[in-house]
């Protein structure tokens, strides 16, 4: 199945708690169990989460806000990104607390409720198509139904899904493929997209614009410990130990394929020190990195013991008194370097355009 | 120097600090009643690759009230009574707008900061409102605050004029001032200035320039003495 639709399909599932100062029963409600698709946002599970809650809840307004381990989060950050950013080793289900009193306004920007999320993801999409076309024009000429359609592709999508329908992809294409945001240039991916395309109706593919201009956003954490396994692996628990920045990645075209690790050297230029490393990645053979999007994409059986070496190289190289990538993860993967970044940005971007890139990375003391 | 026609209305992260530090020397040496713009360096992580210091300039509590109907004829500055508070008192700063001592809750106070974009690389405006207690002030007082134009369009589209996100540095809810389209007017407004005999771009007057049309939308005008003669 294509990649870009299992990553629609992601979903994290979530033991929500309410937090305790607000149960006003005995005994106190048990956690609501839901799955959460990892495109969408936290405050968009309102509807579903309340109903479980509400008769517990204290007279008041409910202004709904969610921590982990004390942590509030930040609702604007697509879900599947907060899991794999805060939770390093997956925690299934994944167990959040739930408030709908006392809103952090010094920390989290207010939420009120689906129009926030929705001008945010709009705002999003705006700065990536400013990136990547290098103007904003068509998300801000989109007309109000074509709007509504997009949000609507992405919003109800996880509704829909939560009643394990098809999930709304086709809708999102359609509508996106009118934006025009120009994409990147692929051989691995239109290989898919030609195939399926049979049932996929109006899309465009033939007018996109190719371009070599990606928006990442890059959440960065460091610890300072060494570890061998994820679970020694620490948390973050404050966002000041989170630096979140939006980039954009030139995709060079010549000579060899543009890979995963070459964006993450323009990214952080910091961890590649040893120029020597261009030289031992060059030689990883591409034939099996191409069966990768085939397989399904949280298994890392493929080839796993020859790039499993490449990466060795690339974390033995980097320890030289500078930081080190202890891991990246991008929707719930460990990418293996070598994969054509291309392919990485096609298959695994958000429908906001942006590829989220969590990484952690070891600083000396 | 750069020929406008071709240029994107744009500037580099570099350029921005020149621009940034031209625009508060001039600010400072106009003697207004405002204190000075400070230069905010930002800290590096050892891990990010960032060529220059990064930074933003800041203008911090500065307390803005537009006239009420009843005061418009009103010339005279008033004490606000609090030490810290500069306010607009100059009337070459504010054509119409006097000063008014906010009788609600006593005064509110701004803080404006000029952030570089590394997306759409232009200046945005951030801004923050409070009271004096320190309470921040909610959209809605503010926007009573703002010039008529500027509350009109906040009405149309709330969303994408004003919107509130985390500030790039301090990572707390700020107010901005939504910056696209910015590289657009900003090559119109040097297209049209008669004063530049070739159309050239120049870097110190980039923010000042800015400054003209976006310190209006918040009530902050400059006056024309500080950008004729550069």
């Amino acid at each position: 199945m294509e990649a870009h639709k299992y990553v629609w399909e992601g979903a994290i599932p979530l033991q929500i708690h309410l937090h305790e100062s607000q149960v006003t029963t005995l005994p106190p409600p048990p956690p609501a169990l839901i799955l959460a698709p990892r495109i969408g946002y936290l405050p968009l599970l309102a509807p579903l989460i309340k109903p479980y809650f509400s008769s517990t809840l204290p007279p008041g307004v409910d202004t709904i806000w969610f921590e982990y381990k004390g942590l509030p989060l930040k609702w604007y950050i697509p879900t599947g990104v907060l899991f794999d950013l805060l939770c390093p080793e997956p925690e299934r289900p994944w167990n959040i607390t739930v408030h709908f009193r006392g809103y952090p306004g010094n920390v989290l920007i207010p939420c009120e409720g689906e129009d926030s999320v929705k001008w945010s993801f709009i705002n999003s999409l705006k700065e990536a198509a400013y990136i990547i076309n290098g103007n904003c024009k068509n998300v801000m000429n989109m007309s109000q139904s074509d709007q509504l359609e997009l949000w609507s592709s992405v919003m109800s999508d996880f509704e829909l899904y939560l009643w394990f329908l098809e999930g709304n992809l086709e809708a999102y294409q359609r509508v996106s493929s009118k934006l025009k945001i120009a994409t990147v240039e692929d051989e691995y991916t239109s290989f898919y997209a030609s195939k399926s395309q049979q049932g996929i109706g109006e899309t465009d593919l033939a007018g996109q614009v190719k371009t070599g201009r990606v928006a990442v956003r890059l959440y960065v954490w460091s610890v300072s410990e060494d570890f061998d396994d994820l679970e020694d692996m620490p948390q973050p628990d404050s966002w000041e130990k989170i630096s979140y920045i939006n980039r954009p990645v030139e995709i060079q075209k010549e000579g060899k394929c543009f890979t995963l690790h070459d964006a993450l050297k323009v990214l952080l230029p910091e961890n590649f020190p040893d120029e020597s490393l261009n030289v031992k990645l060059a030689a990883v053979d591409f034939e099996n990195t191409l069966k990768i999007p085939s397989e399904d994409v949280s298994s890392d059986k493929v080839g796993e013991e020859q790039e499993q070496n490449a990466y060795k190289q690339v974390g033995a190289s980097c320890v030289s008194g500078s930081a080190e990538i202890k891991l990246i993860r991008i929707q719930g993967i460990e990418p293996k370097l070598e994969i054509p970044f291309s392919w990485v940005v096609n298959n695994l971007m958000n429908p906001d355009y942006f590829l989220h890139i969590c990484v952690c990375v070891k600083v000396p003391k | 120097m750069m020929d406008v026609l071709q240029w994107d209305g744009t500037l580099s992260a570099k350029d921005f600090r020149i621009g940034a530090v031209a625009f508060a020397q001039k600010w400072e040496s106009l003697n207004l009643a405002f204190p000075p713009w400070s230069w905010v360096p930002c800290p590096k992580h050892p891990w990010l690759a960032s060529p220059q210091e990064e930074g933003y300039l800041s203008l911090e509590k500065i307390c803005i009230s537009m006239p009420q109907e009843e005061d418009v004829d009103q010339t005279s500055q008033t004490d606000p009574g609090e030490e810290d508070a500069s306010c607009l008192g100059n009337k070459d700063v504010i054509d119409d707008a006097t000063l008014v001592q906010s009788n609600q809750d006593g005064l509110h106070h701004y803080d404006f900061h000029i952030v570089y974009s590394n997306i759409f690389k232009v200046p945005v405006l951030y801004f923050r409102a409070y009271y004096g207690d320190g309470r921040p002030l909610p959209l809605d007082e503010i926007e009573k605050e703002l010039p008529e134009c500027s509350s009109n369009e906040l009405s149309k589209s709330k969303w994408t004029f004003i919107t509130q996100e985390e500030h790039p540095y301090l990572k707390r809810p700020w107010y901005k001032l939504h910056p696209c389209g910015t590289g657009e007017w900003m090559k119109l407004l040097f297209l049209s200035d008669t004063a530049q005999p070739k159309s050239q771009m120049v870097v110190e007057l980039y923010l000042l320039s800015w400054f003209s049309v976006v310190g209006q939308v918040v009530g902050l005008r400059i006056p024309s003495k500080m950008l004729n003669g550069c």
